[in-house]
């Protein structure tokens, strides 16, 4: 399933990169990119875990970039 | 600003008055007046807490959760190392410096990423639906396909469909980049983006809100900065590898020289020096080299040079699915055009009138009339060309011969109009036409009155098109069709195209592109332009699909990598151009930033370049690069 979420206080370039490879490592995310420009995220990730997937993202991206929000 | 930035600018501020005050009291001797220097320093933490406390919490918050080398590491490193060998007012003028950075970095972010989604301001908000009389305004994704909604002047379209009633003249320009507006009326269809001119509609809707042009177009978009281009994969994997790099030659900074500087002073080789200055200076000199240590300037610049890019191009009504595809474009070697559709409209027009002792007009009266009850595309095409009103009265006892053409009877002359094989039977003495197309000959009165040939007409703009192509540096112009021998060349002479292939089958232009592909030279691009019947495949091969937006099927534009919204082939060479130019800023951003960096590091190294001269490295840098960037928004 592909999904897309708006990013809040999305600051840095380079997080956005740092967190984009982060969530691409995680277990079931097929593909994902943090588009710094447009402030999202769009995820592709397993149907059947989708939701427990997006709980991991949150906390792999609060780790990289704490002040960024993902808008759910 | 937003309400972030006001306050950091706020901060600057007041540190900035604190700093110029000490730098001022340091430059009179009043500091020397101070019982000790630590005095100083504990002064100057006043503003550095100020201006730097979050930058410290950050530091700090990130090496818990595991990520060491980011900025605010390395400035609180930096700083810290200033204030370490003494240098508190510089410590305290770094940290400052970076905030102004970072907050005008921010701030023109911000300016580029608002013009870019005003360009891309086609979305409608609302959508007046009518239901049994009543008029109620809903989001346009509740509306069901079939439903009626009312447009009223002035507003934007919301949803694709078919007028049923009224008539007014619609703005494409969001869409399509064409300033002179559309005229349409009951029976036209409409996509939605476009803004309603003066007048009231009522539209039936044909496609649901997801399907629709405008939302596909975002789609499209907003999904093009996820397909990067080569030169954006390689500054990501550059960033990777930078920064511990430079952290890494800092480190040694630090330690290998004052370490080999005091052996050699215990050998007696060198004037003995105080151990404290010698270290101090050499963390001073590694300080100076994390403050270079961020790849900003390139992370952020080069993708939003991409980003204006596509952005200008989709101001003229050209849809580029991707950086990457920029990137192809501005390398484009060879073109090929399908025929119909492409180069030409695909409608049948008179082409040429060659009359007989008569004139034209005469001529193409006579043969409208007899092709008067005719609904052939050739006859239509005639009736088109003389343009006045027929009065059928004149015409009798019309026949059709099968295969032939047509018997007719006109102010009671006898008339026959047809091909050559009608003259032929007749046994009328004719001048044979060898040209492109159709021709009709006619024959009054058992003797030859002359021809008239109809052919596929070439599209507006299509000659312009291709000179605009060599122009630019295009190496090679082909067209592929599966016409006919004669039109295909008639077609290709008058376009002054290089190569034309014909009479092929749609699986034939696939080979046909493959082998050119190989001949293309390793560098450099082939890019493929189709209106999509039949080629989707030949747009998925070629390096670079072109499709047709407004006539072109929506497979096309799903296969296609960058899509013509209003079918100007025009728009061609100047998305080539615009690709050029983004693929310039981008590169003269990489040389300059890694230039000054590069610079910066050797003179830092040898003492020469202070820490203000690596901040300037740092963001400074990322500033100007930014700023270079931003130009690609203004193109056109």
């Amino acid at each position: 399933m592909k999904k897309k979420f708006k990013l809040q206080d999305l600051d840095c370039a380079n997080c956005a990169a740092k967190m984009e490879e982060a969530i691409k490592k995680l277990d079931g995310v097929n593909d994902a990119t943090v588009s710094f420009m447009t402030q999202k995220l769009s995820i592709d990730a397993d149907d059947a875990r989708f939701d427990a997937i997006m709980d991991e993202v949150v906390k792999v991206c609060a780790k990289v970039e704490p002040d960024c929000k993902i808008l759910m | 600003m937003t309400k972030k930035q006001k306050q950091m600018l706020m901060r600057i501020i007041i540190s900035f008055v604190m700093l110029a005050a000490i730098m001022l009291s340091e430059h009179t001797g009043v500091t020397e007046l101070f019982p000790s220097r630590l005095l100083l320093g504990v002064i100057c933490l006043i503003p550095y807490v100020i201006i730097g406390y979050d930058i410290v919490y950050k530091a700090f918050r990130n090496i818990k959760n595991g990520q060491i080398f980011d900025e605010n590491f390395l400035m609180m490193i930096a700083t810290f190392g200033a204030i370490g060998v003494g240098d508190y007012s510089e410590a305290v003028a770094v940290m400052l410096f970076y905030q102004v950075g970072e907050l005008f970095q921010g701030y023109a972010v911000g300016k580029s990423r608002e013009s870019i989604s005003a360009m891309m301001d086609i979305c409608p908000e609302y959508a007046n639906l009518e239901e049994d009389g009543v008029l109620t305004q809903v989001d346009p994704d509740d509306v069901e396909v079939g439903s009626i909604i009312v447009i009223k002047p002035g507003e934007r379209i919301p949803l694709d469909g078919v007028v049923v009633e009224g008539e007014s003249m619609i703005d494409t320009a969001a869409l399509t980049g064409e300033s002179v507006p559309r005229r349409i009326s009951v029976g036209d269809t409409i996509i939605s983006g476009c803004v309603n001119g003066s007048a009231t509609l009522k539209v039936r809707t044909t496609k649901e809100f997801d399907d629709s042009t405008v939302a596909r177009i975002l789609e499209l978009v907003e999904n093009a900065s996820s397909k990067k281009a080569k030169v954006e994969n390689f500054i990501t994997r550059f960033a990777k590898r930078y920064t511990p790099i430079v952290t890494l030659a800092a480190v040694i900074l630090a330690i290998v020289p004052p370490l080999w500087q005091m052996a050699m002073i215990g050998m007696g080789r060198m004037e003995p020096v105080a151990i404290g200055n010698l270290w101090g200076e050499w963390i001073y000199r590694a300080c100076t080299f994390l403050v270079i240590s961020c790849p900003c300037a390139l992370v952020i610049s080069v993708p939003l040079g991409f980003f204006g890019g596509i952005g200008a191009a989709s101001k003229l009504g050209v849809l580029v699915k991707g950086s990457n595809f920029l990137e192809a474009v501005s390398k484009l070697d060879t073109i090929v055009f399908d025929k119909t559709g492409t180069l030409t409209k695909g409608e049948f027009a008179v082409s040429r009138v060659e009359p007989v002792s008569m004139d034209a007009d005469a001529l193409l009266e006579i043969a409208a009339l007899g092709e008067g009850y005719s609904t052939h595309p050739i006859a239509e095409s005639i009736r088109t060309a003389y343009g006045k009103s027929l009065d059928m009265e004149r015409v009798a006892n019309t026949e059709e011969i099968s295969g032939h053409g047509i018997h007719t009877w006109i102010d009671g002359k006898e008339v026959y109009l047809g091909n050559g094989k009608l003259m032929d039977s007749l046994s009328v003495f004719y001048e044979k036409n060898t040209s492109a197309g159709t021709v009709v000959y006619a024959a009054v009165e058992g003797a030859f009155a002359g021809t008239i040939v109809i052919s596929d007409t070439i599209k507006e703009g299509a000659k312009e098109a291709l000179r605009d192509m060599k122009r630019i540096g295009v190496r090679k112009t082909v067209m592929l069709t599966g016409d006919r021998k004669e039109a295909a060349e008639a077609v290709a002479t008058e376009l002054g195209l290089d190569q034309v292939c014909y009479e092929l089958l749609p699986a034939d232009k696939v080979g046909k592109v493959e082998m050119m592909l190989n001949a293309c030279g390793k560098d450099k691009t082939l890019a493929f332009v189709g209106d999509g019947i039949n080629d989707a495949p030949v747009l998925t091969r070629a390096d670079i699909g072109i499709a047709m937006g407004s006539m072109g099927s929506d497979a096309a534009i799903e296969a296609a990598d960058i899509v013509l919204m209003d079918d100007d082939v025009r728009k061609i060479a100047k998305v080539v151009k615009i690709a050029r130019k983004t693929l310039a800023i981008v590169k003269q951003n990489i040389v300059f930033a890694l230039f000054v960096k590069v610079l910066i590091l050797v003179l830092g190294a040898l003492g020469i370049a202070n820490m203000w001269a690596a901040v300037f490295a740092d963001v400074g840098v990322a500033v100007l690069a930014i700023l270079n960037s931003m130009r690609t928004l203004k193109m056109s």
